[in-house]
């Protein structure tokens, strides 16, 4: 790579554009992801988070646009190549196994794992409760242990990045709460994150920077302290908030966002 | 007495029919094809055995040591050609791709091997056979067809459970994109799979073969029928339901034959028809694999 810049992203989408038969989920994206970081992104339903994450895993393919890891395009990659690659997604659902047992659905999940510290064995110390329940089966878990099981089943393949697709949908609060205080400790361990939430007050306290996303576009980028309830509000939305003036269009991204993508050398693909 | 007979007849018959039916369950199961070639496929491999038998002059028992690996590979190749090139486009497609994949092997018999009727020449241990009192008489080879699908299936029932390709079989049946989110070929495991299917079906050719005569239009007229109702039977994608499915089977057959010979395959419709009717999901219904 030349120019190697600053803080060189470990996960970048470039100019991304995604389409559902006629409907364009993903208009332009682009976002950059430092090694180490956790970064959120939000927005309502339908706004394209989901289609965002399932391009950047290889589920769907993009009209234009690219995704890179590590200054490597991965764009091309099937979905199961990312995974060795390093790149790995929880879906949104959890989809687990459902007629596999716990540690079958750990045990699928190391099956193209990378060289990592991510054992079995470190994931049931992560999840204390796991080791006894390994034998059961996934569909006998509640939602919350088996959004527990989701994770550990990513992290089981050493993932570079991990993306999280709504940890928190069909949970009850309290569960919500045990789930995010994991992610520090996940960030602690070195692993970069993007998960993707429409709960934003849990997405803004874990997050060293929020992207919004309205309507396939990303219409607000930045660290959560820099950002207004108004500003976060407008772009969720897509409205000026009420009795604040702001501008009724997207807001600028803010400085520390993506990055003009005429800046990198080499940018073509 | 001749009732007991009958059932244990019918039960021996039925280790036949779960061979048959394990190999459509399991491609059935895994990547939701339903493969009207299969009974084709099966009279294809007693027609290979005789070929082999031919040529290398091994006893007619051991051509399987040949046959089946020949058939593995071809499940293989099959699956990541033809068969994935139809999955690509839709569920639907593999039953019409499967279909003229039946034709052409029916019609390709018939054209260079002759209409004529085969069987695989095993001397006198086809009728070989010790008895029970006055009235029963077991046939060893019906013994050993049964004892073959049982170990058949138990060993598949481990291999599914134990082995890190059945777990990997496992999680692709249950969620084939969530298998790819965990670094999983659904395309290799399905290539597999169809490996293990072809595989169980040129054993059960080679079985018939042994048993009874063939011709090229035996595989769609009997054996894909008797598969299929064996599978229904017992549940779709369960193999300990097609075991149970294809006994259940064949001792309604041989309860029918009882009556009269020509009652005999209209007694098993019936149970096939009772059995969907009463219980659609099958007599195991769980609806999972293994």
């Amino acid at each position: 790579m030349t120019a190697v810049h600053a803080a060189s992203p470990l996960l970048e989408v470039r100019d991304l554009s995604v389409h559902h038969g006629q409907l364009q989920a993903l208009r332009n994206v682009s976002l950059q992801l430092p090694a180490g970081a956790t970064h959120a992104m939000i927005g309502a339903n339908g706004a394209g988070k989901s289609t965002l994450l399932r391009t950047i895993a290889g589920l769907h393919q993009p009209s234009t646009g690219s995704v890179l890891l590590d200054g490597e395009d991965v764009t091309r990659l099937r979905p199961e190549r990312r995974v060795r690659a390093g790149i790995a997604l929880v879906p949104e659902g959890r989809r687990l196994f459902p007629s596999l047992t716990l540690e079958e659905n750990l045990l699928v999940g190391s099956s193209s794992a990378r060289k990592g510290p991510w054992t079995t064995e470190r994931i049931y110390e992560l999840f204390g409760w796991m080791r006894d329940r390994r034998g059961q089966r996934a569909a006998q878990l509640s939602g919350g242990e088996q959004q527990a099981v989701a994770i550990g089943r990513a992290l089981a393949a050493n993932p570079r990045v991990l993306l999280l697709d709504e940890l928190s949908l069909g949970l009850a609060p309290v569960v919500v709460r045990r789930i995010y205080g994991l992610l520090p400790e996940l960030a602690a361990a070195g692993v970069t994150i993007l998960l993707v939430e429409q709960d934003v007050s849990q997405a803004l306290a874990v997050a060293a920077e929020v992207h919004c996303l309205l309507e396939g576009r990303i219409t607000l980028a930045g660290p959560p302290a820099a950002l207004t309830a108004e500003q976060i509000e407008a772009a969720y939305f897509g409205v000026a908030a009420s009795g604040n003036d702001t501008s009724p269009g997207p807001v600028p991204a803010s400085p520390s966002g993506p990055a003009p993508v005429d800046q990198l050398p080499g940018a073509s693909t | 007495m001749t009732w007991v007979n009958a059932v244990i007849q019918g039960v021996m018959l039925g280790g036949l029919y779960a061979l048959f039916a394990c190999g459509l369950s399991l491609m059935f199961g895994v990547m939701k094809v339903i493969n009207l070639a299969h009974g084709d496929l099966a009279v294809v491999a007693a027609y290979v055995a005789l070929g082999v038998v031919a040529i290398t002059h091994v006893p007619t028992v051991w051509s399987f040591v040949l046959v089946v690996p020949i058939f593995g590979v071809l499940g293989y190749v099959l699956q990541r050609t033809l068969l994935q090139s139809a999955l690509n486009r839709s569920v639907l497609t593999t039953l019409l791709v499967t279909f003229g994949l039946s034709v052409v092997i029916e019609n390709g018999l018939q054209q260079f091997l002759s209409a004529n009727s085969k069987s695989l020449n095993i001397g006198s241990l086809v009728s070989d056979s010790f008895s029970i009192g006055s009235q029963i008489t077991i046939a060893y080879l019906d013994l050993v067809i049964l004892a073959v699908a049982v170990v058949i299936l138990l060993g598949l029932q481990y291999f599914l459970s134990a082995s890190k390709n059945g777990r990997m079989i496992r999680a692709v049946a249950d969620d084939r994109e969530a298998a790819q989110l965990s670094g999983i070929d659904h395309r290799h495991v399905f290539g597999i799979a169809a490996a293990i299917a072809f595989g169980t079906v040129a054993l059960a050719g080679i079985a018939f073969g042994m048993y009874t005569q063939f011709d090229p239009t035996t595989g769609s007229s009997q054996l894909l029928l008797y598969a299929f109702e064996a599978v229904v039977i017992g549940g779709l994608g369960s193999l300990w339901g097609t075991l149970a499915g294809g006994i259940l089977l064949g001792v309604a057959q041989q309860i029918g034959a009882q009556f009269h010979a020509s009652d005999q395959i209209l007694a098993g419709q019936l149970v096939f028809l009772a059995i969907l009717v009463l219980r659609p999901r099958g007599i195991t219904s769980r609806g999972e694999l293994a």
